[in-house]
């Protein structure tokens, strides 16, 4: 049998790069509900948790004994797992149970059973969940800021525009782990740059990414990965104990921290022990929970294409930000790593933390092109900011970011790189240079930029880690240098850190470096007329893209200065020769004088004319006011024309011809995609005209198609019409006009 | 103190003693390293506060950053590095329990790392 043309359009479609395999619980190869997966169950006895998801005391591992002692709360525990799966699912649906209510008991839910509860739900159902759940009630995003050379210039000045964008939270990592302090030093002063109160973190080894924040480099961290089972964490080179020590150690430092889980993680490291993802993915949480770290980055993370080669995938990612927020964390929701090669499949999956709104709806969206994101990430990168803008605008929802002019992002790209460059100078650094500087403005990714020696900066890098430079150094040398505002926003980076204000869930900092957490921008939704909405100047800010055109501009080039070879006779009267009437619109000439496609309506008129001529016919025109529908033109050249046929012709080049007796919206030929149309194609519907005149039955013209037209043009069209209507007068008759024109046969 | 408590600048201090409000500018040239660490008490402020709001677990986290606060960044490194997996002794960590009780009365996370030693010995996730 011959291959089918359709089938094989469909196998070179990008979704059908994908891989896509059959579930293999044993592998734990399972987005949810593998026969491992135990059933829910608790039994404390003086305190002490005896049964914990099917298993006794003396067969708890340590992930269990840790969720035992830290991870539920127990006053409610048994309450919690008696409460039946399905009325907690139906409570986070339900507007009138607010957030609290239900996190009372959500808290005491072992693994199995908040597995349990989404079990009952659909992801509409769980969005909405989400969006009552989330801890803090504006919504926020992070980015990603790295680059292939780990070039400090264009590290500073991505962060900055970065900034300005409105991401709440800049990560950046490295590709030689050597170079960590220099990188992080230069998404802070790009970051303070752009925007004082942008959230830094470097993501690098958890000893090496304390000792960062203890220079007072970083002020978050987030990458400290928890898995959800005992040996997968083992082989992590941790256990929950030294995690929970390390989140004391940075909160110590006043920094704050966000752990990293994730489904598929256990699998891909031959570990899940048949379990599925999402009860694994639980179990981490309760461990987050119990660490005391304010919040997760879940959502799958890295190992995002593993669900997604699942049945079901897309939904249980959604699970794991929804269980997250049933334990009170902040949700910084994956959508980071590149999820698909399909467009189309992983806009879809965005919208299930989109829609709601999550604490950070992306864990780094890459703020740098896909090439230079470090984090093999890049899901969405910097060539689709305009893109995510839009959505925002589509949909009035938050999605942490905003529209920028060019202007605006050069002016601080060029400062933040300048700020680095004297930086570098003072603190004694391998030099960067001018050229790197203006390459670094204008660049879109590490392409653009010149070489570096990367042994020198590797030596440095080293000296700086174990220097005593520390974020008071970079204060002041960027305030002796002339940067008075960055080190501004860069001390109060470290006064802020006095307060301890960023530790509480969910922290960020809005434009006037005033703290919003969990504490004080609580969730507050509870059905419609509540919570967050953008509204008024966000409102305004998201709707305003630099793109937007105004209505009355729009439509300026169609305009010119009225035709003197169009004079108006008088009323027009039913002809009783072999003639066409050609009908033009009220606009045709005078208000309007050029079409859709950019003709002059005397060009237009002239080619209609001429192949009236060629066929030897003469042609009269008329104008009509009564209308500025094409068919009411052309029905009215009709009527008026002693042959019975007429041409309707509008002012955006729309035409019709027409025959007495049709009916108004019947017709002979419509050219109703009047951007496609040329003047040969003018002249031929001129010619047809005049063969129908004659009573003969021509081919119909054929214009090509266009299916993208209508998208391109609606607006213009719209508008270009609603100028026609304006000239429309109900009351007057149709004028014969003479057009200064010679056949030229 | 409400939150936030940069409202309360007045009333917050570093680590040093100094009070945030002269953190500033213009003192910035006679400021020290430890002019810009929390203080213990500003964490226990903020672990009352996570309390008071239901976040438990991180309240306890933050009154054990509390206790870390005089721990110098060098032994910190030291002590994360004996509670990763197959680092340290049962007696170690209890040495360790011990230290962090008496140098720096560390009693909250002396506790965990008491938890840690007898879990790690169930576990079989003690040096080898």
């Amino acid at each position: 049998m011959p291959p089918s043309r359709r089938f094989d359009i469909l196998s070179k479609r990008d979704v059908n790069k994908e891989t896509f395999i059959k579930p293999f619980p044993e592998a734990g190869l399972m987005v949810t509900d593998s026969p491992a997966d135990p059933q829910p169950s608790l039994r404390i006895e003086g305190g002490q948790v005896i049964e914990l998801d099917g298993k006794l005391r003396s067969e708890f591992d340590a992930i269990d004994q840790f969720i035992a002692l830290h991870g539920l709360d127990l006053s409610v525990a048994e309450e919690a797992v008696a409460t039946p799966s399905q009325q907690l699912a139906r409570m986070l649906v339900d507007i009138n149970v607010p957030r609290a209510e239900i996190l009372r008991l959500t808290v005491g839910c072992t693994p199995a059973k908040m597995v349990e509860i989404v079990r009952h739900m659909t992801v509409l159902e769980m969005m909405m969940g989400l969006a009552k759940m989330r801890v803090r009630r504006t919504p926020a995003n992070q980015a990603h800021v790295t680059n292939w050379r780990e070039n400090p210039a264009l590290l500073a000045a991505d962060a900055a525009e970065a900034a300005l964008r409105g991401f709440a939270e800049v990560e950046t990592t490295v590709r030689v782990a050597r170079f960590a302090p220099l990188n992080a030093l230069a998404i802070l002063v790009g970051t303070q740059t752009g925007r004082g109160g942008v959230l830094t973190q470097c993501a690098v080894e958890e000893s090496l990414g304390l000792r960062l924040a203890m220079k007072g480099l970083t002020t978050y961290a987030e990458t400290l990965s928890v898995y959800g089972t005992e040996r997968t964490f083992v082989d992590g080179d941790d256990t929950p104990w030294s995690k929970a020590f390390l989140a004391s150690a940075y909160a110590s430092r006043g920094v704050k921290i966000r752990c990293t889980s994730g489904t598929g993680s256990e699998a891909l490291m031959g570990q899940s022990q048949g379990c599925s993802m999402l009860y694994l993915e639980a179990r981490c949480l309760l461990v987050i929970r119990g660490i005391g770290s304010q919040g997760v980055q879940n959502g799958s993370i890295s190992c995002i294409a593993l669900p997604e080669a699942l049945p079901g995938g897309v939904r249980i990612v959604l699970a794991e930000n929804l269980l997250a927020t049933l334990l009170g964390l902040e949700v910084a929701s994956g959508n980071d790593a590149i999820s698909s090669h399909s467009d189309m499949r992983k806009t879809a999956k965005l919208m299930m933390q989109f829609i709601p709104g999550t604490d950070f709806i992306c864990s780094g969206y890459s703020a740098v092109p896909r090439e230079d994101n470090l984090f093999g990430g890049g899901n969405f990168d910097a060539s689709e900011f305009d893109d995510w803008n839009v959505l925002q605008r589509d949909m009035q929802i938050d999605g942490g970011m905003r529209p920028i002019s060019e202007g605006d992002a050069l002016a601080v790209r060029r400062k933040a790189a300048r700020a680095v460059q004297a930086l570098y100078q003072e603190v004694g650094f391998p030099p960067i240079t001018n050229e790197e500087v203006e390459a670094a403005v204008v660049a879109h990714g590490s392409h653009d930029m010149p070489e570096r020696n990367p042994i020198l900066d590797l030596e440095a890098a080293d000296k700086f880690l174990t220097s005593d430079v520390t974020l008071l150094t970079v204060a002041r040398v960027l305030q002796q240098s002339g940067f008075e505002e960055v080190a501004r926003n860069i001390l109060e980076m470290g006064r802020q850190r006095l307060t301890g204000d960023y530790l509480q869930p969910a922290a960020i900092f809005d434009r006037d470096f005033h703290v919003l957490s969990g504490i004080n921008d609580l969730n507050d939704y509870e059905g419609p007329g509540t919570g967050y909405r953008p509204e008024n100047e966000r409102w305004e800010e998201i709707q305003r893209l630099p793109q937007e055109q105004s209505p009355h501009e729009f439509i300026k080039d169609h305009i010119g200065t009225p035709s003197d070879r169009l004079v108006e006779l008088g009323p027009a009267e039913r002809g009783s020769q072999q003639e066409v009437v050609v009908g033009i619109g009220p606009a045709f000439g005078t208000a309007l004088n050029y079409t859709i496609g950019g003709f002059s309506h005397e060009d237009v008129l002239t080619a209609i004319l001429t192949g009236i001529a060629h066929e030897g016919l003469v042609a009269r025109v008329v104008k009509v006011y009564h209308s500025s529908d094409c068919a009411a033109i052309g029905y009215v050249a009709a009527h008026l024309s002693g042959s019975g046929i007429g041409i309707g012709i509008q002012s955006r080049g729309t035409t019709v011809i027409h025959k007495r007796g049709l009916a108004m919206l019947s017709n002979l030929e419509l050219f109703s995609q009047s951007p496609s149309l040329t003047l040969d194609n003018y002249e031929q519907i001129g010619r047809n005209a005049a063969l129908y005149a004659r009573g003969l039955s021509p081919i119909p013209v054929a214009v090509k198609i266009d299916s993208g037209a209508r998208l391109r043009l609606i607006v213009k069209t719209t508008l270009l019409h609603r100028r026609e209507t304006e000239e429309v007068q109900h009351d007057k008759l149709p004028v014969e006009v003479r057009f200064d024109w010679e056949p030229d046969l | 103190m409400k939150y936030p408590l940069m409202q309360h600048a007045e009333e917050i201090r570093a680590a040093s003693g100094r009070s945030l409000n002269e953190i500033t500018l213009e003192t910035l040239a006679s400021l020290s390293p430890e002019d810009l660490q929390i203080h213990a008490n500003t964490l226990r402020a903020q672990a009352e506060i996570a309390h008071r709001a239901g976040y438990s677990q991180l309240a306890a986290n933050l009154m054990r950053a509390a206790e870390l606060t005089i721990v110098p960044n060098e032994e910190i490194l030291k002590m994360y590095e004996m509670l990763r997996p197959e680092r340290a002794s049962f007696e170690k960590l209890m040495e360790l329990a011990a230290y962090l009780e008496t140098t720096y009365h560390a009693v909250e996370t002396a506790q965990l790392v008491r938890e840690a030693a007898q879990v790690y010995r169930e576990r079989e996730l003690l040096r080898r």
